[in-house]
């Protein structure tokens, strides 16, 4: 990597721009190489290089008497994904729950945002910025233990609901949606919020004196605007939820995930546990590459 | 303004409303229960105590668990404010081919799955340098963590880069100033709040982090996540745990605070 950015592809001074020094001399003396050395050196060598190799091992065997992890060339760890039927489920309920979960962040933190950027008092705007934010911070296993607590058999939820002989949803897939959205809605939240408020508001001036009511308003006009933000904060929400697999051991009840079964195979058979490691790289991989060229990676 | 109609902004008070309430009722229920004298975590609580407290702070576990996670997550960030200082500094100062990648590169670690960071170094550590005899042990749980941790530094460091007037290095380069005294004096004042919040930011996500930390930790070594996550395996969670998840609960205020006095200064100036 680092061999492959050699010194003289900095940027020769353009005239257009206003006049700039050259780069070289306001680093000082660490040239682009010198900077970028050691970090590649870790990066790559550490983390690009043990996802290398977690892909050759995804192509390896497992001895099934020894469960000592053989090298060698096959592709039964992959067909494995698609012909168990129990793990393509896993991979589908996966890919459903982190899309909902997405949609679910998506439906709540657009009209959160609109609330806090165009009708809140300044007073209550700082508040709500402060009180979305802080539980960000709250800790992750706090969370999973808080929806643990609301949720539990003679718990929170299902006190609150028993007068109306509702029956909470118990530890359920259900739970673990909400558990997650739970765990990620600030991700999406505070983007939304920040574009909205970069919304200039002659903009819904123009769309009201044309007659446009505020649904019509919000749809035709806001939603384009925020459309950057809500695919930077859906990256978060879909990425974070797919890779999860302590809210579903912690509030899914028999509810599996693909990192259940990664999980649950890395001691007994690495190289079907690397094959399936996979499948949430593919699914970010694709999600990344389709959401690159709108621009939002750059925000992130 | 944005007008709407009466009914469109009380339906909007209330899914805001909604949200606040799904946020912060868990939460507080959490608290309550740490003040449970029952062994198990219920609703309504009819026995309060404080013997959980006394039990949490008199234990060993914890306070070695709480050690681990701050030796762990000064490490990372220490590794974390080194190398997301020279990408952002690489990444700001040149262009180059390639650059894309970097970027990529760095965001790469918190974009995929913890799990997959988790499982891929487990298989690195575990299958490739255990029988070449390297055992990382311990230094494996600092390495996992400062890999995640970058992207944070990075975030906030390039940002302020972005924001700096040039002119001023400059002008600090004309009067004579070597190479070095330009950044100690100049440079390094004017991005080192955004230095301290990424760093900060590198802290809570290494103290916060569990799902890497289970695939890298030396067996026998708990941070305080992992202490959390074994206490809520049991058939029987003993209430402590929720002593120490309130103790979290209030100690997030620390880094809300800080950030918010960060941004100011920003702002100020």
């Amino acid at each position: 990597m680092v061999t492959s950015l050699p010194a003289q592809v900095r940027r020769p001074p353009k005239a257009a721009k206003p006049p700039k020094s050259s780069p070289a001399r306001r680093t000082g003396p660490l040239g682009l190489v010198g900077l970028l050395a050691l970090p590649m050196t870790w990066l790559v060598g550490v983390y690009i290089f043990s996802l290398v190799m977690l892909l050759v091992t995804a192509f390896w065997t497992t001895d099934p008497f020894t469960s000592k992890v053989k090298p060698g060339f096959t592709f039964r760890n992959f067909e494995q994904i698609f012909q168990n039927s129990a793990y393509l489920s896993t991979s589908l309920r996966t890919l459903g729950i982190a899309l909902l979960v997405t949609a679910l962040s998506i439906l709540f933190a657009v009209p959160l945002g609109i609330f806090m950027a165009k009708i809140a008092a300044p007073w209550l705007r700082a508040v709500l910025a402060v009180a979305v934010t802080l539980p960000l911070w709250a800790g992750y296993l706090v969370k999973i233990l808080a929806m643990r607590v609301t949720f539990t058999e003679g718990g929170f939820f299902n006190w609150l609901m028993a007068p109306l002989g509702v029956s909470g949803p118990g530890f359920s897939i259900t739970t673990v949606v909400l558990t997650l959205t739970y765990l990620w809605f600030p991700y999406m939240a505070i983007p939304v919020y920040t574009a909205i408020r970069q919304i200039p508001v002659n903009l819904f001036d123009a769309s009201a004196d044309m007659g446009a009511r505020s649904w019509r308003t919000i749809r035709t006009v806001v939603l384009p605007l925020i459309r950057p933000a809500i695919i930077a904060g859906s990256i978060f929400t879909f990425s974070l939820s797919l890779g999860d697999y302590l809210a579903a051991r912690f509030v899914g009840g028999t509810t599996q995930m693909i990192g259940s079964v990664i999980a649950s195979n890395i001691n007994l058979n690495p190289p079907i546990a690397a094959a399936f490691s996979v499948v949430p790289i593919v699914f970010v991989v694709v999600y990344l590459v389709g959401v690159r060229r709108t621009g939002a990676l750059d925000r992130m | 303004m944005l007008r709407l109609s009466r009914p469109a902004k009380i339906g909007l008070g209330l899914i805001v409303a909604l949200v606040l309430a799904f946020l912060y009722v868990p939460l507080f229920l959490v608290v309550l229960n740490a003040f449970n004298g029952a062994r198990i975590a219920a609703w309504p609580v009819t026995d309060f105590s404080l013997r959980w407290w006394e039990a949490a702070f008199t234990s060993e576990a914890i306070r070695l668990a709480v050690l681990n996670s701050v030796i762990v997550g000064l490490g990372a960030t220490a590794i974390a404010l080194l190398l997301g200082t020279l990408v952002a500094f690489a990444l700001q100062r040149y262009s180059f081919f390639g650059k894309q990648t970097v970027n990529l590169l760095v965001v790469l670690p918190i974009a995929l799955p913890g799990i997959v960071t988790g499982v891929a170094l487990n298989n690195t550590y575990n299958q490739i340098l255990e029988p070449a005899g390297i055992q990382v042990g311990y230094f494996g749980m600092i390495i996992a963590h400062a890999t995640f941790c970058i992207v944070m530094v990075f975030n906030n460091v390039l940002a302020r880069l972005r924001r700096l007037n040039p002119s001023v290095e400059e002008a600090s380069m004309d009067l004579g100033a070597r190479p070095w005294q330009t950044f100690r004096f100049i440079t390094f004042p004017q991005f080192r709040s955004a230095f301290a919040a990424g760093g900060l930011l590198a802290f809570a996500l290494s103290f916060d982090e569990v799902v890497v930390t289970i695939f890298t930790a030396p067996p026998g070594v708990d941070t305080l996540p992992l202490w959390i996550m074994n206490q809520m395996a049991r058939p029987n969670e003993a209430s402590v745990v929720n002593v120490v998840a309130t103790v979290i609960i209030v100690a997030s205020l620390i880094p809300v605070w800080v950030s918010q006095r960060l941004g100011r200064d920003v702002t100020e100036r």
